[in-house]
């Protein structure tokens, strides 16, 4: 005898059923809001900035004349800027997770720290721009450089790596390292060896995030003094610079229309940019995961 | 029989996991090549025990010890000793395969490598590889990654990987356990083989194995305090037909456990 009779058991079937389906809608719905959105979006600034997208468009220099005013200054400024923060945050991410996953001591110290980091990767990135400015820029008497851009950019990501990374490596299973030791590793040859190699599919997703989200920042490198008007190509890390989405922003709070034909034709760029520097962090992740999993 | 010194030693050996004491007082002398089993009920400190041999437990924060571990007379906690050390010279097979994600030469040459050898890696891998009987398998596919192989190889590959440091002693923590009766027959045929060469200590839950591949048997149970000590060392044929303690005999003849 079953705890509900077999009529009782049809009926409350059907509602639940029912109930899986409309789930199943509400779900659907959602994505499909989220993709129009992106879809409107792309489409606009297609169908405004495509014509704009040239090689001439590239290789200019921005120009008081909205058909001639091109985005070499600020393509070139983004990507050293942003090339420079991901390696600074790469570096310094990386090896504060190692300390903090396997060298520091487990106690409420390390919580705290653990709690701040949090914390840092939730502050408002105008923040960081200010921190930027008083310490880059005045203190270490940088300038409004693309290095003082990098470093303030590289402590906008520090947080992400830091926290991706110590993730992948918590995840590196404790019967790796064991294996190690049990072999006569030192402690330093199990994480190079061992941890590092299998945790740095998780530790690029990190960085991959961390430079996407850079690469979009535009409060913090005003706030630090980026230029908006740049007619050359920053030649040193101590020139200044100005890069994409201020260059953007530039174009778009312009009354010309031709402006605004550039900003959706920069916005273009910026785009193309940050999808294939994520896709060569895809492809370095994927390459090795392959060679881990063989 | 030629007697030999006791290759491993312990003296009033105790383990605490910060206050509270898990082992109690064990000493214990194993012998030079051969198969010591340490069998007990779940929970009964077994693969503690095994790891204070090679100071694996050091890995772990809240663990203290008192009284003393000897390997060919030293001890192996004496200040100024250094856990790298001993652990290069007393290997560990565990309880699941845990191959590195790398390949089958990668793991086998890793211990040799970490440890600066100089000599003929591959001459070393292969005669590692041959010793676990496992090279006829793996012969024609040394770059595959050692994720690759069936989970009775990867544990033959584990004892490949311990043998290539040249250790006196290899302890196995219940080796089989995760492994199906055929490669679980492999192993231990293997092991009855590596005993002429080795000192082998393993942990097993398995009365069966303990009877079939041990010389000797070391049986270990919690006390009502749920400390553990040891209740009776022997001769393994000893220990199975004519049990010194009724504890032993109860547990053997599977009356819990």
């Amino acid at each position: 005898m079953a705890v509900i009779s077999q009529g009782e058991f049809r009926r409350r079937m059907n509602r639940r059923k029912l109930e899986g389906h409309i789930f199943h809608a509400l779900c659907l719905l959602a994505i499909l809001i989220a993709l129009s959105m992106l879809g409107a979006l792309l489409l606009n600034i297609a169908s405004e900035g495509i014509m704009r997208v040239n090689w001439s468009f590239i290789t200019s220099f921005p120009s008081r004349h909205p058909e001639q005013a091109g985005i070499q200054a600020a393509l070139l400024g983004s990507i050293y800027v942003v090339t420079l923060a991901g390696a600074l945050a790469f570096i310094f991410g990386v090896g504060a997770a190692i300390y903090l996953e396997e060298y520091a001591a487990r106690n409420w110290f390390a919580r705290i720290i653990q709690i701040n980091i949090s914390n840092l990767a939730g502050v408002p990135s105008i923040v960081y721009g200010i921190l930027g400015l008083e310490i880059f820029v005045r203190y270490l008497a940088l300038g409004k450089s693309v290095i003082a851009g990098g470093l303030t950019l590289a402590l906008l990501a520090l947080p992400i790596v830091i926290i991706a990374s110590e993730e992948a490596i918590r995840a590196v299973p404790s019967s790796i390292r064991e294996g190690g030791y049990a072999l006569g590793a030192t402690r330093w040859q199990a994480i190079w060896n061992l941890v590092l190699p299998q945790a740095f599919p998780g530790i690029l997703t990190g960085v991959i995030l961390a430079v996407s989200r850079a690469i979009g920042e535009t409060a913090p490198l005003i706030v630090m003094g980026a230029l908006t008007f740049v007619p050359f190509a920053p030649d040193s890390p101590l020139s200044r610079f100005t890069v994409l989405p201020i260059q953007i922003f530039n174009w778009v709070s312009r009354p010309q229309e031709g402006f605004h034909q550039a900003a959706a034709a920069g916005i273009i760029v910026l785009l193309v940019l940050l999808l294939s520097m994520n896709a060569v962090a895809v492809l370095l992740r994927n390459k090795f995961q392959n060679r881990l999993e063989g | 029989m030629v007697e030999t010194a006791p290759v491993l030693r312990t003296a009033d050996l105790s383990v605490y996991y910060g206050s509270v004491r898990v082992i109690s007082g064990v000493t214990l002398d194993l012998e030079t090549h051969k198969i010591t089993s340490i069998i007990g009920p779940s929970g009964s400190g077994k693969s503690t025990l095994l790891r204070c041999f090679n100071r694996m437990n050091d890995l772990i924060p809240s663990f203290r010890m008192s009284g003393q571990v000897l390997f060919d007379g030293q001890d192996i906690y004496a200040a100024g000793v250094d856990p790298t050390e001993i652990r290069y010279q007393i290997g560990m097979v565990f309880q699941r395969p845990n191959p590195f994600p790398k390949s089958i030469y990668d793991n086998v040459a890793f211990g040799p490598r970490v440890n600066g050898f100089k000599g003929d890696l591959p001459g070393l891998v292969e005669q590692s590889i041959r010793r676990a009987a496992l090279w006829d398998e793996v012969k024609d596919r040394l770059k595959e990654s050692a994720l690759s192989l069936s989970g009775g190889q990867q544990q033959r590959l584990c004892i490949a990987r311990a043998l290539a440091v040249e250790p006196q002693v290899i302890l196995m923590d219940e080796p089989c356990s995760a492994l199906d009766p055929i490669s679980t027959l492999a192993i231990e045929e293997l092991m009855r083989e590596l005993s002429r060469e080795y000192s082998i200590v393993i942990v097993t839950h398995n009365m069966q194995q303990a009877a079939r591949v041990s010389d000797f048997t070391a049986f270990l149970m919690g006390r009502e305090d749920k400390v553990s000590e040891l209740i009776e060392y022997g001769e393994t044929r000893q220990i199975f037909t004519t049990p010194g303690d009724e504890r032993t005999e109860a547990y053997i003849t599977g009356r819990f456990g």
